[in-house]
This record gives structure tokens, C-alpha cells and sequence, in this order.
């Protein structure tokens, strides 16, 4: 995956950090409790929000269990269509394609609308070392890129910065990439808006050469289809003369009347819309003669992952995320640390399941994200496409903790148990054990009561990972089997 | 070994728990949403679309066909207009009664002369009542997709209430997937400060739709 994020702290070291910042809290909370009412709001108003959403969860599994079939069906509606559809299987050679790609055109330039696959591979590093400049043109992936910063949400990549830190990034970076900021920016949304305007309008405008990703693609028809809200993907999907679009294999759907499904229920997951002010569809490249959009258009299909995730039953249904971001709006986790201490492109609860799924667990932080997670479920009960993401993280925790059979890069491999749960799992068959001799269990719960004054309010040695995260249960006074003894569930507590 | 192949041996064995005779697509997926959201009468429906395209900022005016051309010279008057976009297949009489500079939408005319010009007017192909969603198919009224991409200044006009569906599913059915679609809610809008919504950013900052009624 990315290299952006290579040597990120497990996620308890960059979310107790996150989680010291009150600016970024503050920014968090105003913007997560923000939408997320308003996306009450939007789905109330349709009745039938439950079928809806049944329907888009059978879709999407139906795609999934029959993924070879659809992407043969799309591979030959997008050629017959005009297009070129190109496969690559890892993040490496999805960028050696593109950039192939971009340099057959000869530019060295080129206008990006906002895509997680295109950040998931690290497209635009790979596009700089080839020497062509990638610009960013939804707002706040501008933001993100002047700043140098890294996209800490999946809609709202910039929802960590405030008005006042993106004047101040704006005014101090536009002038190295293009048109500077006007003298006298303030931080007003509108007049910030303003400046992105006429600082991207030139690059539009000149732009031979656009890459996107796509929202969906319709195997049956061969078709394409962004949302948006700015008319950055507008521009960039229909004044460059080649169109290079990224997408991951799962974002396959059978048929062309499956959208209506996916367009009542992406706007008012993700922004709480009614409709997202703009949608393009399109299919291959259109005749020659009419000049409207791109005349050449690549579709690069990626793997990177996702096969391996498609290998796991449990944890198949990841797959089925239409990258709506209802899930971290919601998620209190997500809401105090922040999307940086997922260290992925995918943050929050979604991405607790699939960036460890996408990457393997070999690493800290991805064996820790499956633990980043309070489980309280709402990620769940908001998802538009009902993947149990509660389900699927004790699943992953499961393996990583004990270990078991798991798919990289299409072969199967066993997966050893992790070295830093081996305190969790002594501890786990000591329970176990204390759970089938009720004898020692009373005892040692005396014993815990008697001594509670003693207690230390972290762990010792191995236990201290544990307990540096969550405030240790302090014990009662009295064991509750001695109290519902003595007092037979409270009835004959003395007044 | 191609990678088309890689990964479709990848997908195939990551897929071997998949029986045979697995549910086949017609059964998979049930359909028990609504067609339509309510009740309506073809008035109200055209009601709602006004409303829901006002909620989201557009500019919404209603006409007979016998005022469109005041109401259009009217609304170019108002916005300041001196120049304006016309598609190869615009009714003319539509622009009967403004002076504003004619430019027609040619292929061969670059991206930054379009940028010039002040407005475009266009019709569609059709619009959603429940979403304040315009949809554009390129048909001759609408021209290219650029041509209501560039210019600050959108007049869309709506057949009411023949070219109005009540819903998304209404209006899929209508439409061909082969045309190159562009659906249109509300003006160019980000949330992307603090979720602050402005309008404007790079499609055209205003939107204006005339609704107007068939004889």
C-alpha cells in the first residue's frame, strides 16, 4: 500500500496524541456531530430506508460471490464502449500503468478528482518521481496537498484543519503551485472558496491529461460514475483529451438499474443530501465528432488487496463499502482521535477492517487497528450497506490474538499468533480456567475485594499495554455471589 | 502469467465457497424499496420539484410557454449577462427577445473562449421531484457537458410536467446509459470548511431553472 504511511504508531500511541490536541477535538466534534444529525435527518425522509438498504447489501454480495463473472462483463462493455481496460494487481504496478500512461500523452501535468484508490496506492508520490505534477482539485484535497498534509477523513479529507489554518495554508503555498492567494484572504468559507476557484481554473483549463477514480462502474453497460459537489470532477472528467480512471475491482455492480439503489443511499449516508449537487456518468469515450469529454479513457482495475479480503468469508463484506464515511461520523473513537491515528488512508471503523484486511497485519499499526474500536455498534447500524464492521473486527482480533489461515497476494498462508498478545491470551486461558472451578473463583474474588484498597491503577509488566488504554474496573467491595447470598438479590437489604 | 489473469485466478479461488448453483442475480436481490416516495398528484409533483431544487439554492421560476422568451431575456437582463451560450438544438424562440451575443457551442472552440462568456442556456433531458435533481444527456437543447460546466451562469428549462419523474428509480428507467449523464443539484457547492456549505465553487455558482408549463 501507500508509502505515505510507513512507520505510523500502533493506533494508541497516535490517538493518545490526537487525543491531547483540543483544537483538533474541537475541530472533530463540531464537524462529526454536525453531520451526523443532518444525516438523521435525510434518511428519515425516506420510509424505506431498511429495504434500501437490504437491497444494496444483496447487490453488492451478489457482485462479490460472482466478482470473476462482472469483471469479465465490464471489461468487455468498456472496450466496446471505446475504452482501454488495464489490470494491475498490486499498488506498484497500478502506478507504473498510469504513469506509462500519462507519458504516452507526453504531458507532465495532469488534474485529479478526489480518489481513495488513487491515495491508497500512492499515486501522485509515484507520478512526482516520474516528474509529472498530480494537482488536487476538491477542495479539500487541496487543502490537504498545499499544506503537506495527510487526508484525515474520507469525504471531508481536510475536517481536522479549521477556517483559520486553511487561510493560513493558502496563503502561504498557493504562489509555489500556481496562482498565489489574493492580497487580504480572510478566512470566510465563501472567500476561500473563492481563491480555490481561481487558483485550480487555470490548471483546469490548460489540463490535456485527468485521473479519477469512480463511485461505481455498471458491468452490464460499461459505465462509470462519479459524485460530487464542487464540479472539480465535472472538469476533470470532461475537459482533459485523456481520461486515466483508477478503481478497485470491488466496485463492480451488475446492472445498470442497481444505481437507483446506491443514488438514494450514498448522498444522504455520506453528505446528507437529498442529491450531491453533481453526477457524471459515462461510458467508454463518446464519437469523435461531437468533442464532448475525453477522446481516449483508461480504466485501470486494481487488485491491491482486495482478492485477499475477498478470501476471508468473515471479512469479505468490507468489500461491500461505498466509502460514505457514515461509520466515522459516528464512531466515537474516530471522534476524538482523529483519522491520522488509523495511519491509512481508510480511517475510522471501516478502516479498522480494511486496511488490516488490504495490507495483512504484519505491521504495528495494522495489527492494531482491529483493536481501535469500542464495538458499541453504531458504525453498524448506519452503514448504508449493513457490513457488520463489529462482526468483522472481533473476527480480525480473533486472528490476530490466536493466529489461523489467511490469503496474501492470492496465496494461502498461516498467520502466527501476534507476539504482543501472548499476556492477553495467558490471561484469557487463566479465566478460562478460574471460570470451571468455582472454588478458586470465590476465593481469588475475596481475595480481590479484601486487598482493593492495594490495587494499582495500571497493570504490571505485559499487562501495562492493556491497561494504558482503558481504565482498569475498580473491584467491589464485596464479591457479587456473597452479596446476592447475604442479601438474596437485595430483598433483605437492612433500611 | 498476464495480470487479468492473476487476479481473476485470485478472485476465482478466494471464491471457492461459492456454490455452483449459488442464488442467481434476478433472486439474489430484492427489490422492496419504493418506486415512488408518497402519493402525489402531477401538480404536486412538480411542486416538490420546485421546492426541493430551491432548497438547495437554485433559482426557481415559473412560466407558460408563451412568456419563456420574456422570462429568459428577463433573467439574462437581471444577471448582467452580454454574452451566451446556445446549444446546436435550442429552440430559437426560447431566445427570441434578448440581445445578449449568441455563441454557439462548437467542438472546435477552446475551453478558455468559453470562460468568457457570462451564461448558457439549456433544456434537459429530464428532472427528479424527490432530489431537485436536473439530469443533462447531452441531447441537441443541451449540448456538450462543458458548455454548462464553465460558464458562472446556468438557465435550465424544464417541460413541466412532461419531462418531471417523482424519483431516482422513475428516472433511470428513462434514461440511456450510453449518453454521456450529468446530474445537476442545486449550483456547485463545498462543505469542506468546518461543513460550512458555499456555493460556488468550479461549476457555476448560480442556477436558474424555469419551469415551464406545456399548452
Amino acid at each position: 500500500m501507500s508509502g505515505t504511511f510507513v512507520g505510523m504508531p500502533a493506533f494508541p500511541e497516535a490517538a493518545r496524541e490526537a487525543v491531547g490536541n483540543p483544537t483538533l477535538r474541537g475541530n472533530l466534534r463540531h464537524a462529526t456531530h454536525t453531520i451526523r444529525a443532518k444525516r438523521a435527518v435525510a434518511v428519515s425522509e425516506l420510509d424505506d430506508w431498511a429495504a434500501l438498504r437490504e437491497a444494496g447489501k444483496q447487490i453488492k454480495d451478489h457482485t462479490l460471490r460472482h466478482l470473476d463473472r462482472y469483471l469479465v462483463q465490464l471489461e468487455e462493455s468498456v472496450t466496446a464502449a471505446g475504452g482501454v481496460v488495464h489490470w494491475a494487481a498490486d499498488a506498484d504496478e497500478a502506478n507504473r500503468i498510469v504513469v506509462g500512461l500519462v507519458r504516452a500523452t507526453g504531458e507532465s501535468e495532469v488534474v485529479k478528482v478526489k480518489s481513495m484508490a488513487t491515495q491508497e496506492i500512492g499515486l501522485n508520490e509515484a507520478l512526482e518521481a516520474a516528474g509529472i505534477h498530480a494537482y488536487e482539485t476538491d477542495l479539500a484535497e487541496l487543502i490537504v496537498q498545499l499544506g503537506k498534509d495527510r487526508p484525515s477523513h474520507i469525504l471531508v479529507p481536510a475536517i481536522h484543519r479549521n477556517r483559520g489554518e486553511i487561510r493560513e495554508i493558502f496563503a502561504r503555498e498557493m504562489s509555489e503551485w500556481g496562482r498565489p492567494a489574493p492580497e487580504n484572504l480572510t478566512d470566510t468559507p465563501a472567500e476561500l472558496a473563492e481563491a480555490a476557484r481561481l487558483h485550480l481554473r487555470e490548471k483546469f483549463l490548460r489540463a490535456k491529461v485527468g485521473i479519477s477514480g469512480a463511485n461505481f462502474m455498471v458491468a452490464e453497460t460499461g459505465t462509470l460514475m462519479v459524485v460530487e459537489s464542487e464540479g472539480n470532477g465535472r472538469m476533470c472528467l470532461t475537459l482533459p483529451e485523456t481520461l486515466i480512471s483508477v478503481v478497485g475491482i470491488e466496485k463492480t455492480v451488475p446492472t445498470w438499474r442497481d444505481l437507483e439503489v446506491f443514488l438514494q443511499t450514498l448522498p444522504r449516508s455520506s453528505t446528507a443530501e437529498r442529491m450531491n449537487p453533481y453526477t457524471s456518468m459515462w461510458t467508454g469515450t463518446t464519437d469523435s465528432g461531437a468533442a464532448d469529454g475525453p477522446r481516449t479513457f483508461h480504466l485501470v482495475l486494481v487488485d491491491n488487496g482486495r482478492t485477499d479480503t475477498l478470501a476471508d468469508e468473515v471479512g469479505r463484506q468490507a468489500l461491500r463499502c461505498i466509502r460514505c464515511s457514515a461509520c466515522l461520523n459516528v464512531c466515537p473513537v474516530y471522534e476524538r482521535a482523529g483519522g491520522h491515528a488509523y495511519g491509512s488512508v481508510y480511517p475510522g471503523p471501516i478502516g479498522a477492517i480494511l486496511s488490516p484486511q488490504l495490507r495483512g497485519t504484519g505491521s504495528e499499526i495494522d495489527a492494531s487497528l482491529p483493536y481501535a474500536s469500542s464495538l458499541c455498534g453504531a458504525c453498524y447500524e448506519v452503514c448504508p450497506v449493513a457490513i457488520d464492521i463489529p462482526e468483522v473486527l472481533v473476527h480480525l482480533r480473533e486472528r490476530i490474538a490466536e493466529g489461523g489461515q489467511v490469503t496474501r497476494q492470492g496465496n494461502k498462508a498461516v498467520l502466527k499468533p501476534a507476539k504482543g498478545h501472548a499476556a492477553e491470551r495467558a490471561a484469557m486461558r487463566a479465566a478460562r480456567w478460574a471460570f470451571g472451578h468455582p472454588g478458586a473463583l470465590r476465593t481469588g474474588q475475596r481475595l480481590a475485594s479484601r486487598t482493593r484498597r492495594f490495587h494499582p491503577r495500571t497493570l504490571p509488566g505485559p499487562g501495562r499495554a492493556w491497561s494504558a488504554t482503558r481504565d482498569l474496573p475498580a473491584v467491589p467491595a464485596e464479591p457479587f455471589r456473597d452479596w446476592w447470598q447475604r442479601t438474596r438479590g437485595g430483598k433483605d437489604v437492612p433500611k | 502469467m498476464s495480470s487479468r489473469d492473476l487476479i481473476l485466478g485470485r478472485v476465482r479461488r478466494a471464491l471457492a465457497d461459492v456454490p455452483r448453483n449459488d442464488t442467481p442475480y434476478e433472486q439474489a436481490v430484492q427489490r422492496e424499496y419504493r418506486r415512488e416516495h408518497g402519493d402525489r398528484s402531477t401538480a404536486r409533483t412538480v411542486d416538490l420539484l420546485a421546492e426541493n431544487l430551491a432548497d438547495y439554492r437554485a433559482l426557481v421560476h415559473r412560466c407558460a410557454a408563451g412568456d419563456l422568451a420574456r422570462t429568459v431575456a428577463g433573467l439574462l437582463d437581471a444577471h448582467g449577462s452580454a454574452s451566451v451560450v446556445v446549444p446546436a438544438g435550442l429552440d430559437g424562440t426560447w431566445l427570441a427577445e434578448t440581445e445578449v451575443t449568441r455563441v454557439p457551442d462548437r467542438a472546435e472552440d477552446t475551453t478558455a473562449a468559453l470562460d468568457r462568456v457570462d451564461s448558457v442556456v439549456t433544456g434537459c433531458a429530464l428532472a427528479i421531484a424527490e432530489t431537485g435533481t436536473l439530469v443533462l444527456d447531452g441531447g441537441p437543447d443541451q449540448g456538450r457537458r462543458r458548455i454548462t460546466l464553465v460558464p458562472d451562469h446556468h438557465i435550465c428549462v424544464v417541460r413541466v410536467p412532461g419531462q418531471v419523474v417523482a424519483s431516482v428509480p422513475q428516472a433511470l428507467e428513462r434514461l440511456d446509459p450510453a449518453r454521456p449523464l450529468t446530474w445537476i443539484s442545486g449550483p456547485s457547492a463545498t462543505s469542506d470548511i468546518e461543513l460550512d456549505r458555499v456555493e460556488g465553487v468550479h461549476g457555476p455558482r448560480t442556477l436558474e431553472v424555469v419551469l415551464v408549463s406545456e399548452e
